[in-house]
């Protein structure tokens, strides 16, 4: 029992150095102007729990991450389009140039132009997070559905499945694994996308916070805001994994 | 309940460039299935009998010849003819009964319906009690029970197998060849269908069948046919059994010694 903790408690050794050299260096080593560029964590969790007291951070996380959910719904388009392009060749000979021309443009790359169609916004932000989303959903959902086992396929129409009943009840079903990484790659780069997004053409969220904070020089509010911003892209991630290991026990089988 | 007519089939697979030549597959391949009757592919690794049960299916197109079942060429796919995959190919998120029932939505029967047929086959190869098991919490032998389930309670003119026991340990695959040779020989008209067997596995091909069509190596062409009219059900220690295998083996060997 006590060995265990202790396992535990060892993996995190590293951890607790680093964070000791952080307030060491902060406390004794900077001096009391430099010291506001590094606040000693003790000084970053007072300003954490401030912030949540206060209702500032629930409010921009909640902004930040309505917007990544709007962004994600439009992404998801990419699935049917990822379907069509996997399944018939005349789709994708279409669709893959003009996607191979977009994907490699980073989305952040787009924030300027974007800025000039939509203004300073949800709808702009929206846009970005979406561009990130888009292109790992529809690349992993063209692998996912050039990948059915066409054994599957064969099964079904020789149990007398038509076309359409064949792409929602076997393809979709077989590519789901797959799509469901690109969903966890999309939100993740959709994730860092927004915050991007939000510190240039924002009025609020988790990375006009951190923007917001650091024209006041308030570097502790500055480090909350990055910490939320892991925290919560952590915590998306691994909902995603728990909600697949649930609902779809039967995809490491397939995985394998 | 079906007549199965294999008349002249061709299939050549077309190569891709000079290291890619192309492949006759099969050659003048002629055969006849009569109504409810068992026949066995039998050949070798590579002599196209996979290919030529895809195509009795309807997946693959003959490059000459042709495939009638009742007189009709085959055309696509359908439930009239149904397969069972060498690896089961159930599907992984379906149930032991959605998956058996899958066919039978897709034939738009209605539920109530629906759900006598798959008790009636979850019986028939006795996975009472597995309904709802997910197909990777069941054994090899039990996967290929659901899909020789799922592909009978459609009610096929004609069941297509696609060497069926050749995933299977060899105890798994001795005890699921004895269950067919029950279904085969249980008198429920659900069951008697056309069968088609594909296989390298001579005992398979004796115990199971009522006729034999030995494929020669590739490109294959039919090196003779075997009518097997030993009582059933068959042992493998019966002297006519024996010797019947060690005549088919000898065809065999004539055939492939000589490639060695």
């Amino acid at each position: 029992m006590l060995s265990a903790v202790l396992r535990r408690a060892r993996r995190l050794a590293l951890l607790m150095v680093l964070l000791a050299a952080w307030w060491y260096v902060s406390e004794h080593v900077l001096d009391r102007s430099t010291r506001t560029l590094l606040p000693p964590p003790q000084v970053v969790v007072r300003a954490a729990w401030e912030l949540m007291r206060s209702g500032e951070l629930w409010r921009q996380l909640h902004d930040s991450l309505m917007r990544e959910l709007v962004a994600f719904s439009w992404a998801c388009l990419s699935i049917p389009v990822g379907i069509a392009m996997g399944w018939w060749k005349a789709v994708e000979e279409q669709v893959d140039p003009v996607v191979e021309m977009l994907r490699p443009v980073p989305p952040l790359a787009w924030i300027p132009l974007s800025i000039l169609w939509f203004g300073i916004g949800n709808t702009q932000n929206e846009f970005i997070i979406f561009l990130g989303c888009f292109f790992p959903i529809l690349i992993n959902t063209v692998a996912g559905v050039k990948g059915v086992e066409p054994n599957l396929v064969r099964a079904a129409r020789c149990l007398g499945a038509g076309v359409w009943q064949i792409l929602w009840r076997i393809v979709l079903r077989a590519a789901l694994p797959q799509i469901v990484t690109g969903v966890r790659v999309g939100l993740g780069v959709g994730w860092m996308a927004l915050v991007a997004a939000e510190l240039v053409g924002a009025n609020s969220g988790l990375g006009f916070l951190i923007n917001d904070s650091r024209t006041i020089l308030r570097t502790d509010y500055v480090i909350v805001g990055m910490a939320t911003i892991g925290v919560v892209g952590f915590a998306l991630d691994r909902i995603i994994r728990e909600a697949v290991r649930r609902l779809m026990p039967w995809s490491q089988a397939l995985n394998k | 309940m079906s007549i199965v007519t294999v008349e002249s089939l061709r299939k050549l697979y077309p190569g891709h460039g000079p290291h890619d030549e192309a492949v006759l597959a099969l050659d003048e391949v002629s055969f006849g299935v009569a109504d409810c009757e068992f026949c066995s592919i039998l050949g070798h690794s590579g002599c196209g009998k996979t290919t030529l049960l895809m195509m009795m299916a309807g997946f693959e197109a003959p490059s000459g010849g042709r495939i009638l079942v009742d007189g009709r060429p085959v055309g696509r796919p359908t439930w009239r003819r149904s397969v069972v995959f060498q690896e089961y190919a159930l599907f992984p998120w379906m149930t032991v009964e959605k998956n058996i029932a899958f066919g039978l939505e897709m034939k738009r029967i209605p539920r109530e319906a629906q759900r006598g047929i798959v008790a009636h086959n979850v019986e028939l190869v006795g996975l009472q009690g597995f309904e709802h098991r997910y197909p990777h919490q069941l054994s090899g032998g039990m996967k290929q029970r659901v899909s020789i389930a799922r592909a009978l309670a459609v009610d096929p003119e004609v069941l297509l197998m696609d060497e069926p026991f050749a995933a299977l340990d060899a105890q798994n695959r001795s005890r699921m060849q004895e269950e067919m040779g029950r279904i085969l020989a249980s008198n429920d008209p659900r069951v008697r269908k056309t069968m088609v067997l594909v296989t390298h596995s001579i005992e398979e091909a004796i115990l199971l069948s009522d006729h034999v069509v030995v494929l020669t190596r590739r490109p294959g062409r039919v090196k003779a046919q075997i009518r097997v009219e030993l009582p059933r059900p068959r042992r493998e220690t019966d002297p006519d059994f024996v010797a019947l295998k060690q005549r088919i083996r000898d065809l065999i060997h004539d055939e492939f010694e000589p490639e060695r």
